[in-house]
């Protein structure tokens, strides 16, 4: 027998996004950001990025404007809580799913 | 090239002809002067290998398993406590299927602390996933290790190579040593498939859910059920490998046809006494002894413990009169591993012969070849007065 | 470190080596003090990782949330699993590469430190990043040799942790090596330049202990990981510095600490569950050890 029909099954993993399933699932209140208030949306100049950098799951774009990836953002309210302008308010997901309706 | 040399100079020098890469080791009697060996080769430029004198065992063997991981050679050695040390390092090593090759000096296990020879220690880890080899001689030594990474490179599963502690680990005897490139011949560079590697990183032995789960391209991926079946299926499979790196050895080398079991005196035996390790040897005399009273016995080596050669062990036993398993090692509160191991391999068999258990030579207690000679002598005419309990030979309390 | 090369967020890489929807918890501080960390390793690193609230999020097989190779390896091991790698490299002629021990305090201040303290020793060429949550959090939050003096975790659940927390770099420092500091999630650029210098200072062992508040584990709302983590800096509690070849430095936030008045620690102990057991004897003790610490870092 050749080496390669052996070991055809071992725990090696590949990179990819949504290991934990659509974790924005886990949220109860979600991000958003007032682009009036918000100091690169305001200025149209990068600037702050507060949000993206204390992001934990890294779902906040460092763009003008930022944006947030709701498909995996986990509803921790870090950039609310960091944001310098109070741009961001946690929002209950309630509401978004009374709006869907 | 001949040589007369220790043991574990025996095995470092396999170890340098099979140009490993890594080497990692931890000072344990009796294998000590085999990592000794290898740092002088490194030192004095004569291999080109990493020689990492780490901390412990189980460091040891990890860096093994890392080194492995990363796509290099590699090759530690330990006895006893060393070895249990690094015991869920071993399951580690068979969990991730890396082709590593452990040298073994056998050594008692404490407490009470022993550093003398029996096999409690390799054979307490006989459920890990290795494959574990025993040694009879120095030759066989060295051409075990040299055959080890053939093997463990082939099927992907790491191998133990078992030598008696002191017995044959620091006894001097003569053996062949070859040349570099017939070495090469038989052994090419470790080639893994997966490897840790930024071009194509992947995440090595995550946690496996007791399922199967989709991956990424939609294809299922295994549990750790199915995982764990390919290692077993992989280790039976990896007994008729064995047979043919025996053969492929030969070609190059010329020693070769006995890769499980090698025979002393059996063609015509009624009795045949079945053991591991250098003892096999020592009982020729006493073979010899009854064969010159008349009796039809013969002696077994065991070369291949894990996988269990079960079917070429029913195969040389089938018919036989008697079968005795002489042992260094128990498992505890029941009795010697290998003869239960015997014993469930002849129950397939359509003439099954009776089969004795003896303890012997624990914590380096010394054979005396009276001592064989009695007991053979014992189960085969007394052949009602031996149940199925394991008899200890040598005891003096 | 060089005022001039310290990094902002408008220079900071935006390329991100973990992938979301990870299994961290909302709010994980290890999820800032990770992804800050593989930005500044990049793409030429290999990790190795003992089991920790660091394998949950680097995904269940077949899927892997890192974008870097990875070993996953036993409680431990990991130093000396690093080690291992590095020989790899070095054999097979891949020395350029960064390998990378990350894991948590009690992988390793307590079970870890044997293999830890045996690689520093041996001078290996890996950078170890150890993030400290101060308590066996993926098990579910029993006390380490790590978690502060008072606290309650399930271990020590009535009258909280006797002792004292394990100081883990000054125990590594005593080995010598090239470059020990410490770090927190709360200063993710402070951390990420700490992490480029050990890469910068290839060929020694290398250590970074990242303080890393875990919201389920000390108990607190997950948006205050960041201010959590800060308060801990501005009282004195958990101290910035760095120890470049022996000399040490404080760095960051808390070098600019330097001869000014200090938040009182209980205002960082006031915002979380696991400190509700304290007495004031235990609080006065602390900031007495706090005011001694600074007293010898200003004299």
């Amino acid at each position: 027998m050749s080496k390669e029909e052996f070991c055809k099954m071992i725990s090696v993993s590949e990179p990819g996004p949504g290991d934990g399933g659509n974790t924005g699932s886990w949220r109860v209140r979600r991000p958003v950001i007032d682009l009036e208030k918000c100091i690169p949306a305001k200025t149209g100049k990068p600037a702050c990025f507060n949000c993206w950098l204390y992001c934990p799951d890294g779902v906040v774009t460092k763009t003008l404007p930022p944006t947030i990836d709701y498909t995996y953002c986990k509803g921790c309210g870090i950039c609310a809580e960091e944001c310098p302008s109070g741009a961001i308010t946690m929002v209950d997901e309630a509401s978004f799913i009374k709006e869907e309706k | 090239m001949h040589v007369i040399e220790s043991g574990n100079v025996a095995a470092a020098t396999g170890v340098k002809l099979a140009r490993v890469q890594v080497i990692a080791a931890y000072p344990i009697t009796p294998q000590t002067p085999l990592t000794e060996k290898l740092s002088e080769f490194v030192e004095g430029g004569e291999l080109p290998a990493e020689y990492i004198p780490v901390e412990s065992e189980h460091s040891a063997m990890a860096v093994c398993i890392a080194a492995s991981t990363a796509g290099a050679r590699a090759f530690t050695a330990t006895s006893a406590n060393g070895l249990l040390y690094m015991n869920e390092q071993l399951h580690w090593a068979a969990g991730s299927r890396l082709p590593l090759v452990m040298c073994v000096a056998n050594r008692g296990v404490g407490a009470p602390w022993t550093v003398w020879n029996d096999h409690q220690d390799t054979i307490s880890q006989r459920d890990l996933g290795w494959i574990q080899l025993y040694c009879a001689d120095h030759q066989q030594i060295h051409d075990t290790v040299l055959k080890a990474f053939k093997l463990a490179e082939t099927v992907s599963i790491p191998v133990m190579v078992c030598y008696d502690g002191y017995l044959l680990s620091h006894t001097y005897m003569p053996f062949e040593l070859p040349e570099q490139e017939e070495v090469d011949a038989f052994l090419p560079p470790f080639a893994p498939t997966h490897f840790l590697n930024p071009e194509a990183p992947r995440n090595f032995n995550s946690v496996t859910l007791p399922d199967v789960r989709p991956d990424l391209h939609g294809n299922t991926a295994p549990g750790y059920m199915e995982i764990r079946k390919t290692l077993q299926g992989d280790l039976r499979r990896s007994l008729t490998e064995i047979e043919a790196i025996d053969e492929a050895f030969g070609e190059i080398f010329g020693r070769s046809g006995t890769p499980f079991l090698e025979p002393y005196c059996c063609d015509d035996a009624d009795y045949v006494v079945l053991c591991m390790g250098s003892l096999s040897y020592q009982l020729h005399d006493v073979i010899d002894t009854l064969r010159d009273e008349g009796v039809k016995i013969g002696v077994m080596g065991l070369k291949v413990y894990r996988p269990f050669p079960d079917a070429a062990i029913r195969e040389a036993l089938c018919g036989r009169k008697r079968v005795i398993v002489f042992e260094k090692a128990l498992s505890y509160g029941n009795q010697g591993a290998l003869y239960a191991d015997v014993k469930s391999a002849l129950y397939s068999a359509e003439t099954r012969p009776a089969v004795n258990n003896y303890i012997l030579g624990l914590g380096g207690r010394e054979i005396k070849t009276q001592h064989l000679y009695d007991a053979l002598t014992e189960s085969i005419n007394n052949e009602a007065a031996i149940g199925d309990e394991p008899q200890w030979i040598g005891l003096k309390l | 470190m060089d005022k001039d090369k310290k990094t902002t967020i408008l220079n900071l890489t935006d390329e991100e080596m973990v992938n979301p929807g990870n299994r961290a918890c909302s709010g994980c501080g290890l999820g800032i003090v990770y992804r800050t960390a593989l930005k500044a390793l990049g793409k030429d690193t290999v990790l190795a990782v003992p089991p920790s609230c660091l394998t949950v999020l680097q995904g269940l097989y077949p899927v892997a949330a890192t974008k870097l190779p990875c070993v996953n390896v036993t409680f431990a091991s990991t130093a000396a699993a690093a080690t291992g790698v590095r020989a790899a490299m070095r054999a097979t002629g891949r020395d350029h590469l960064n390998v990378v021990a990350f894991a948590g305090d009690g992988g390793t201040g307590d079970i870890g430190i044997q293999a830890l303290s045996g690689a520093c020793e041996r001078g290996e060429d890996i950078i170890y990043i150890c993030y400290d949550n101060e308590a066996y959090m993926n098990t579910g939050v029993q006390r380490s040799g790590t978690t502060p003096k008072g606290v309650m975790t399930t271990t020590t659940p009535i009258k909280g942790k006797i002792q004292h927390k394990k100081d883990v770099p000054s125990i590594i420092a005593a080995h010598g090596i090239s470059y020990v500091a410490t770090a927190s999630a709360a200063y993710p650029l402070d951390l990420y330049d700490k992490v480029k210098k050990a890469v910068s200072m290839k060929g020694g062992t290398r250590y970074i202990h990242v303080h890393t508040p875990c919201p389920s584990g000390w108990g607190f709302a997950p948006r205050y990981s960041v201010k959590i983590g800060k308060l801990g800096v501005v009282t004195g509690l958990f101290d910035l510095y760095e120890i470049v070849n022996g000399e040490f430095s404080l760095t960051g936030e808390s070098a600019k600490s330097v001869g000014k008045e200090r938040t009182p620690v209980t205002e960082y102990f006031k915002t979380q569950r696991r400190f509700s057991g304290l007495t004031q004897e235990i609080i006065d003790e602390m900031q007495g050890i706090i005011d001694d610490k600074w007293a010898a870092y200003t004299a």
